[in-house]
């Protein structure tokens, strides 16, 4: 019962948040509502029992990443976004078909998993599990995902040092 | 125990914690005054209460009673909530340090500790790096250009430095394999040659504790790398606009997060509570408790000392030794502990 309460609590947390995400005007309030979703996601892992993965989803991604954009959003002093009408068909087409997805999503989930509880620690999320998964039995995928990462953080340090386009750049009064 | 007791037990166990924090707080201030008085031929608080002692109260009295101004033209919800946010995180973290063994009251069986979680350390680090957000949003939505470069340095400083603290705290736990801090300082009881504690900083980890002592500096913004604060550039950096009560919650998410890391410091490095036991029942029940303090004590000494004593970096030689001299270090050390460890098992 305590389980369900708390699933539900924080689900309509992450939900609320998302939404709040996209109407937000400001930049930072947007990245607020992202940190707020990041967060209750990991009380969901908490409750799963992944307890390890639900710690390493607030370091890295509400601690570090989202530092990060707070950080950038700061930098640029971006300010308040302008409201276009968007686009008809995506009005159109987009909410129909995005709920539709929800609806199979949701569905295929209910369909192909038990509803029984989860004691925290009753699921294979253990730090020591988790470390023998990535650095013995997959660790072939693992490093080519770490380079991967690798050629990309190089790829953008290579884009962002471009000198023609540090000269190009044009001046910004009062940034 | 059952459901009630351990609410009951628990609610006190967090009223107690937060109250000597929140004194402890108030006196690593008083402490701060006195001995960088001390080193600077002062004599530091000396008028209220004898020796100063009571300095801390009526400096509470005085920011409580002071005027709260807001500047106009700041963005209000975010002013708030920076210091709430701030504070909070600052203050959390001490529920998951244990601050001794256990202790018996009748057929109770109580760890001095708010709870015992298995991801002890990752909680708190994840704590920590929360606690960001309220120097970050206070410096931006205090809409001036102090509070603004204050706050992008302190960002960008605690996002460089948490890398190569997380880093030196892996060598600690790849020597005692897990993340529950009692089960870490559980990991350093004993002695070498029948005198050495087997302390991890006597054991192979001298490298890891001076990465972590110059990272954890740079992550409470103290001196030397002070630089979001930098009185003489920056006013009072990310805490310009601030007034009265908002002001101190500032000043004691600072401190607090000092304790946190000198508490993090004694379990991890120090051997927490690990310490000579003698005496009566109850005395041996006081003694760890005691070390684990007089640690921490030795700690936040060592934090003043250094302010006492060193200048401040220049803001591109922080980076270079977060980036350049700290990182590579760090993971030198994890290399030479992981193939240590390998080798010896």
């Amino acid at each position: 019962m305590l389980h369900f309460l708390l699933f539900s609590i924080f689900g309509a947390i992450a939900v609320a948040g998302a939404i709040n995400l996209l109407m937000q005007r400001h930049p930072i309030n947007s990245a607020l509502s992202l940190i707020a979703v990041m967060a209750s996601l990991a009380v969901e892992y908490l409750l799963l029992g992944a307890e390890f993965v639900a710690a390493v989803q607030v370091i890295v991604y509400a601690g570090a990443i989202m530092v990060l954009f707070v950080f950038v959003i700061m930098l640029l002093n971006a300010g308040e976004e302008e409201r276009t009408d968007g686009s008809r068909v995506a009005a159109l087409f987009g909410i129909p078909a995005m709920l539709v997805g929800a609806v199979l999503v949701a569905w295929t989930l209910l369909k192909h998993s038990g509803t029984g509880e989860v004691a925290l620690g009753a699921l294979p999320g253990a730090p020591t599990t988790i470390g023998w998964l990535l650095f013995h039995d997959y660790l072939l995928p693992f490093e080519v995902t770490s380079i991967l990462v690798l050629i990309a953080i190089m790829g953008a340090v290579v884009l962002a040092a471009r000198p023609e386009a540090t000269a190009q750049r044009p001046r910004k009064e009062g940034a | 125990m059952d459901v009630t007791t351990f609410v009951i037990v628990s609610v006190i166990k967090s009223v107690i914690a937060i109250i000597v924090l929140l004194t402890a707080v108030a006196y690593s201030v008083w402490l701060e005054r006195k001995v960088v008085g001390h080193m600077q031929n002062r004599w530091g608080p000396t008028r209220v209460g004898p020796f100063g002692l009571l300095q801390p109260l009526a400096d509470g009295i005085k920011f409580l009673l002071k005027e709260d101004l807001t500047p106009p033209y700041v963005y209000k919800p975010l002013y708030i909530a920076a210091p709430m946010i701030a504070v909070i995180f600052a203050l959390t973290s001490i529920s998951v340090i244990p601050i001794g063994n256990w202790i018996y009251i009748g057929d109770l069986h109580i760890p001095l500790q708010i709870t015992d979680v298995n991801i002890g350390l990752l909680i708190i680090l994840g704590i920590t790096s929360m606690g960001v957000y309220g120097v970050a949003l206070a410096g931006w939505s205090s809409n001036s250009k102090y509070s603004l470069l204050g706050g992008l340095r302190a960002s960008a400083q605690m996002v460089s430095y948490e890398i190569s603290l997380g880093l030196s705290l892996i060598g600690v736990l790849i020597m005692s394999g897990s993340f529950s801090l009692r089960t870490i300082v559980e990991s350093q009881q004993g002695h070498f040659w029948g005198f050495i504690p087997k302390w991890n900083i006597f054991h192979g980890q001298e490298i890891a504790f001076f990465v972590y002592l110059m990272s954890a500096y740079a992550e409470t913004n103290r001196v030397p790398f002070d630089l979001p604060e930098a009185e003489t550039e920056l006013v009072a950096g990310y805490h310009t606009e601030y007034s009265a009560m908002k002001f101190a919650m500032f000043f004691m998410a600072e401190y607090a997060n000092m304790i946190t890391v000198a508490c993090l410091a004694t379990l991890l490095f120090l051997g927490g509570w690990n310490g000579p036991l003698f005496g009566p029942y109850w005395l041996q029940a006081v003694l760890p408790v005691l070390w684990f303090v007089a640690k921490v004590f030795c700690f936040i000494f060592l934090y003043i000392w250094v302010r006492g004593t060193l200048p401040r970096f220049r803001y591109d030689q922080l980076m270079n030794f977060a980036w350049k001299f700290l990182f590579p270090l760090a993971i030198a050390n994890l290399i030479i502990t992981g193939l240590i460890v390998a080798l010896r098992s």
